[in-house]
C-alpha cells in the first residue's frame, strides 16, 4: 500500500455556474480575480471553480452571485481543480459528474424563471396576465431582447 | 439553519437552492471532500478504503454488494445527521457518481424511514413548473425554520 498525501488540504472548492444573457464565464472570472485574496480561480466553459479557505471562498462566491443572482448557481466540489483522478486532461472523455451538470444546466433556465418570479414579488399572483389582457400602454412597450431570447428558447425546447 | 439532505446528492440545483434559502445542503461533495483531504493509505479514485464497506454495515446487510455498503458509508451518516430532505424523483440524473440504482433506492427508503420532513419533486420542464419548483422549495425551507 502506498501512502496518500492529500493536495490542497483544508481548502474548500466551489463550482460557480452561470447561465446568463448578460454575463459570460470570462466576465465572472475577471471579477473573481479582482476580489480574490489568495484563492485559486479557475475559469471553465460553464463558469468558475474557486478554491481557498472556506471564509474566502464564501466571500468571493457571495460577491459573484450578487452580480446576477437569478442566473448564477453555486455548488460544492469534493476534489480540488486539476486533480488527476477527476480532471479530463489526464483521463480522456468527459469528467465524471459532467453529464449530471449538463443535464441540470439544460433545465436551469426554468429555475431562474422561478427565482426571478420570487424576486420580483409576484408570489401572490396566481397566473401571469396574457398579453392581450395587458393595458394598452404596456402593450406598446418594446419587447426586451432578453425576453425575446427566452421566448425563442422556450419554443425551441 | 437546518441540515437538508439532497437527493440526487450531486444535484447543482438542489445544492444551490438550499444554500440560497439559508440552510446547509448535505450532498456527495462534502463526504468526498472529507475523504480526499484525509491522509492515509492511497485508495483511488475516491479514497474509499476497505473500512468504508464495514461502516456501511450499519445501513445495509452483509450480503449486499460492497459497492452499496461503501456508498452508504458516505451517505448514511448524512441521512442520520439531516433535519429534513428534498428528493427529486427522476432517474435521468442518477448515473455517474449517483450511478448505483440499488444505493439510490436504499437512500430514499432510509430518508423516508427516518421520519424527517421530506419534500418530493420532479425536475421542472417549463418556466411555470420552474416557478412552482422554486416556490415549493422556498416554502418547505421557510416552514422548517418556523418549526425550529
Amino acid at each position: 500500500m502506498k501512502e496518500y498525501i492529500p493536495v490542497a488540504k483544508g481548502t474548500v472548492t466551489k463550482y460557480v455556474f452561470i447561465e446568463s444573457v448578460s454575463m459570460t464565464p470570462g466576465d465572472l472570472a475577471i471579477r473573481a480575480y479582482e476580489i480574490s485574496q489568495g484563492a485559486m480561480i479557475k475559469e471553465t466553459c460553464f463558469g468558475l471553480q474557486v478554491t481557498g479557505t472556506a471564509d474566502e471562498v464564501d466571500r468571493i462566491v457571495g460577491a459573484l452571485r450578487a452580480l446576477d443572482p437569478d442566473h448564477i448557481f453555486v455548488k460544492d466540489r469534493g476534489f480540488p481543480p486539476g486533480d488527476p483522478r477527476r480532471c479530463r486532461a489526464d483521463r480522456g472523455g468527459a469528467r465524471p459528474g459532467f453529464h449530471g451538470h449538463e443535464f441540470e444546466m439544460s433545465l436551469i433556465r426554468h429555475v431562474s424563471a422561478g427565482l426571478e418570479h420570487i424576486r420580483e414579488g409576484k408570489d401572490s399572483e396566481k397566473t401571469e396576465p396574457a398579453p392581450a389582457a395587458l393595458p394598452p400602454e404596456d402593450r406598446d412597450k418594446k419587447l426586451d431582447a432578453s425576453r425575446l431570447k427566452k421566448i425563442i428558447e422556450a419554443l425551441e425546447s | 439553519m437546518a441540515k437538508i439532505f439532497i437527493y440526487p446528492g450531486t444535484s447543482l440545483i438542489l445544492s444551490d437552492l438550499v444554500a440560497r434559502f439559508g440552510h446547509t445542503p448535505l450532498g456527495a461533495a462534502m463526504a468526498i471532500r472529507e475523504r480526499v483531504q484525509t491522509a492515509g493509505f492511497e485508495s483511488p479514485p475516491l479514497q474509499i478504503t476497505p473500512e468504508e464497506p464495514k461502516k456501511g454495515l450499519k445501513y445495509a446487510a452483509v450480503e449486499v454488494p460492497s459497492g452499496v455498503r461503501g456508498r452508504m458509508a458516505l451517505y448514511g451518516p448524512m441521512i442520520d445527521d439531516a433535519d429534513a430532505a428534498i428528493i427529486v424523483n427522476e432517474a435521468d440524473l442518477s448515473f455517474g457518481c449517483m450511478g448505483c440504482a440499488r444505493t439510490n433506492e436504499l437512500l430514499v427508503f432510509l430518508v423516508k424511514k427516518r421520519g424527517i420532513p421530506v419534500l418530493e419533486l420532479m425536475y421542472p420542464r417549463t418556466d411555470e413548473e420552474g416557478i412552482a419548483f422554486v416556490k415549493r422549495i422556498r416554502d418547505f425551507l421557510e416552514n422548517l425554520g418556523r418549526k425550529e
